[in-house]
């Protein structure tokens, strides 16, 4: 297939999730089943879609480096706004102009299937799980509007649709989140995320327009290569590192980065096949996408920064997932734990790790979310024959024994447990050593606190394994707690189970490398090549002895590119940093891979102890820790802080500033002006009563006056009349006799 | 020798005339009012027929003058017709006292 064919089925694929939104939208409740089979099936056929587009991509003959990227992407763009003048760039003069379009490398045409198997099957299992829903064709639409946002994040080659399409994203995030918005929860979890949200959106928009005023376009590549140029944003490496920052700002939103990230446990409220949607495929994994997607302009002083933020919300998210007993909050901030993971990699430089972690956690994480979904399921109707209302069906102190009544749901979600774990042959193993290999080559090249991003990173990796196996011990395992409701527990229907069958499938380790121990080796890494920083020296140096300058000039095999617009931009084929990391990380394979083996097995003998065998009674423990207990299953007050020092002091006095504002000088404007109305209609009514009624009155006055004078002449008397005819006549005579 | 001219024709209409409006003045009768109102259609005849014959005018005026001869027919018939019902109605033909349209 040629490059312009993708392209077309790109579109193809972008556009159909769209299209079953508006028909959704329009004649969902006239459809057959309320359309939800028609949703499903398109998703399906736009998932075969998506795979023809990574079959094709794959098999696309090598096209030659640019920068920013190791092949040159097909693409496809159009002016969507021509401003008719021009800015000048390394001293030429460009047209400024915004265009739009679509890109295809290995990165999209990948997110494009991850996207689509997690939306496929996720229509699928509403079917079973939102049965009966007052809404259920509005939902069924929304899932298709949020494929949509999230397929347009992943397709743009410029910032500006990014943009967009990531505003798109918050708003279906929004609608699908407040899905029961007659219940007080959801209403404030999806306005909390929309805000939250926004506000690492302003960042985003901030660092995108930095760009657009120092380069005049939108365009990853150009701009991509206009840095490669040595063009930096208004000529200065501080506001090229800002720019980045500002960007990732963004990502932190979104992806639920530390200190953005409380809005993600709230967005629990939604029903559960969403929580599986945007946690594991689409909204958070948006964050992660678009630091990968801008991975070549992020300068070392940006990349460290995404490092701290990535470790920060990997550890403070772990911890807290410890003590959590609502099944599915225990899963929301191990998602954010991952994604500080990502975020992490991406940081340190382990681009493919990063993206490799973002596929494996969409399926086993989809997978895990899906599988509490049918565990809920199955609790809410437990709990509504024994008509108990007031029980959380999602508590798993409520929970237990589950494994013998639902075997299916059991096996999938211990699978995929195993695998977010990093237990080998599953796949979460092999990305997460990629992970903490990039992690512990960076500790050891960049040295002093660095190293403290590989040493967290393993000890969240035990963390990760106990928690996981608390979770599943608790729910599946042992006695049951309610054995009341424990009776009525029964396995789910087909449309639920296929999904979770599905997903706990691709979380094995063959879909990835034919080498269980080994990512490295199999297409994926090997697909997906990290792009050389466009950045030069501005990244990392991991200098050694001072051989970095010769070094680098000898590997910056120069070579002559038409790039954009006639610029001749050199192409580094590669970058001795990032050879430096790369030749490190895979010397740090073994080593971290056996370390996480073991935090791994410790975190899960660790959770059977605690929670199986009762060696060490859990209770007593928090009893103990009662102080850090408390503190972690508060979630580290971090609702608490904002309420007490960024939403009173800052948004309630904000609130009321414009209150005052509203009230005062809005209101005031409009009173004003129906002021000025009423008093302006006054003087017309004025003008009205006196001027025009009045001559309309003079006129009848004059003629009623002369209508008195003259009916006195008007007798009755023949005679009167002719004498009155005569008088005329001869005075007719005179007058004509006199001015003849 | 005394002969007679345009001027004589219209001295005699000119009696006419005035004696008719006379009478359509002072008359206090309907009938005689109508009179008064022949008299000085027929003086406009004299007049009419005086200028054609001094003036050498064709037969325009005397199809004039015969138009206002079959008019004051009619009118005369009209006329009497109305004083008729007047009379009928009122029980009088005086001008002076038949000053009401309606009863």
């Amino acid at each position: 297939m040629t490059a312009d064919t993708l392209i077309t089925l790109v579109l193809i694929v972008l556009f159909v999730p769209l299209f079953s939104f508006a028909l959704l939208l329009a004649f969902g409740k006239r459809l057959p089943r309320k359309g939800d089979v028609i949703a499903t099936g398109l998703m399906f056929a736009n998932l075969a879609l998506a795979v023809v587009v990574l079959v094709g991509t794959l098999n696309l003959p090598e096209a030659a480096p640019i920068p920013g990227f190791p092949h040159e992407p097909p693409q496809a763009s159009f002016t969507w706004v021509d401003f008719q003048s021009s800015i000048t760039v390394m001293e030429q003069d460009i047209p400024l102009r915004i265009e739009l379009g679509v890109l295809l490398d290995p990165l999209v045409a990948i997110m494009l299937v991850v996207v689509m198997i997690i939306t496929a099957l996720v229509h699928l299992f509403s079917i079973g799980y939102m049965k009966g829903d007052p809404k259920y064709h509005r939902y069924f639409a929304y899932l298709g509007i949020f494929a949509f946002s999230m397929l347009g994040i992943v397709v743009t080659n410029n910032f500006l649709m990014m943009y967009a399409a990531w505003e798109l994203v918050g708003l279906s995030s929004y609608l699908l989140i407040g899905f029961w918005y007659e219940k007080p929860m959801p209403a404030y979890a999806g306005t909390k995320a929309f805000l939250v949200n926004r506000i690492g959106d302003i960042g985003m928009w901030t660092g995108i327009l930095i760009l657009f005023t120092s380069y005049g376009t939108f365009r990853f590549d150009e701009i991509f290569a206009y840095i490669a140029a040595g063009q930096l944003p208004f000529g200065s490496e501080a506001w090229l590192t800002a720019a980045g920052i500002l960007i990732f700002m963004g990502a932190i939103g979104k992806s639920a980065q530390f200190p953005l990230h409380t809005w993600l446990p709230d967005a629990m409220e939604g029903p559960t096949p969403v929580s599986a949607l945007i946690h594991a495929a689409t909204m958070v994994a948006a964050g992660v996408y678009l630091v990968a997607r801008t991975f070549p302009m992020m300068s070392g002083g940006a990349l460290i920064v995404i490092a701290s933020i990535g470790t920060i919300t990997a550890f403070v998210a772990a911890t807290i997932a410890l003590v959590q007993n609502d099944i599915k909050k225990v899963l929301a901030y191990s998602t954010v734990s991952q994604l500080g993971y990502m975020v992490l990699a991406l940081g340190v430089g382990a681009y493919t790790a990063a993206f490799f972690h973002l596929v494996t956690h969409a399926m086993f994480k989809a997978c895990l979310f899906l599988g509490s979904g049918s565990v809920i399921h199955a609790m809410h109707d437990g709990l509504h024959h024994i008509d108990d209302h007031d029980s959380d069906a999602q508590d798993i102190r409520n929970m237990g024994g589950l494994a013998k009544k639902m075997p299916v749901t059991f096996a999938t979600f211990l699978v995929a447990t195993l695998a977010i774990s990093g237990v080998p042959i599953f796949s979460g193993f092999l990305s997460k050593d990629e992970i903490l290999a990039g992690a512990w080559a960076f500790g050891g090249l960049q040295g002093e606190l660095s190293v403290l991003i590989p040493w967290i990173g393993f000890i969240v990796a035990a963390m990760t394994a106990f928690y996981m196996f608390r979770l599943v011990i608790l729910t599946f395992l042992g006695e049951s707690k309610r054995p009341d409701i424990f009776a009525h527990i029964h396995e789910s229907p087909m449309t639920m189970k296929i999904p979770i069958i599905v997903l706990a499938t691709l979380s094995l380790w063959v879909f990835y490398s034919f080498n269980p121990f080994s990512g490295p080796s199999g297409w994926f890494v090997k697909t997906v090549e990290t792009p050389v920083t466009v950045t030069g020296d501005q990244w990392y140096p991991f200098s050694h002895g001072g051989v970095h300058d010769t070094e680098h000039e000898a590997v910056l095999d120069m070579e002559e590119h038409d790039a954009v617009h006639g610029i001749e931009t050199a192409v580094a084929e590669t970058h001795a940093g990032q050879e430096t990391l790369a030749h490190a990380t895979h010397e740090a394979h073994i080593p971290a891979m056996i370390a996480s083996l073991l935090l791994a097995t410790a975190g899960i003998l660790f959770a059977f102890a605690m929670y199986s065998r009762k060696l060490l009674d859990p209770d007593r423990l928090a009893a103990k820790l009662r102080p850090v207990h408390t503190f972690l299953l508060n979630k580290w007050y971090f609702d608490e802080i904002y309420e007490q020092w960024v939403v009173i002091p800052g948004l309630l006095a904000f609130t009321r500033i414009t209150y005052w504002f509203d009230a005062h000088i809005i209101d005031g404007a409009v009173n004003g002006a129906a002021a000025v109305t009423r008093l302006q209609s006054r003087i017309s009514g004025l003008f009205d009563k006196w001027v025009v009624d009045g001559f309309v009155n003079l006129v009848a006055y004059v003629v009623g006056f002369f209508g008195i004078l003259l009916k006195k002449t008007q007798t009755g008397r023949i005679q009167a009349y002719i004498a009155f005819v005569l008088t005329g006549v001869v005075a007719l005579i005179y007058l004509f006799g006199i001015f003849r | 020798m005394f002969e007679i001219g345009l001027t004589h024709y219209l001295i005699v209409s000119a009696i006419l005339f005035s004696l008719g409006v006379l009478a359509l003045s002072i008359r206090r009768n309907a009938v005689l009012m109508l009179m008064g109102v022949e008299l000085i259609l027929n003086s406009a005849n004299i007049n009419l027929l005086a200028f054609s014959r001094y003036k050498g005018l064709a037969l325009e005026a005397h199809v004039f003058a015969l138009f206002v001869i079959i008019l004051a027919a009619a009118e005369a018939a009209v006329a009497l017709a109305i004083v008729l019902h007047i009379y009928r109605t009122n029980n009088t033909i005086e001008a002076d006292r038949i000053s009401a349209l309606k009863e």
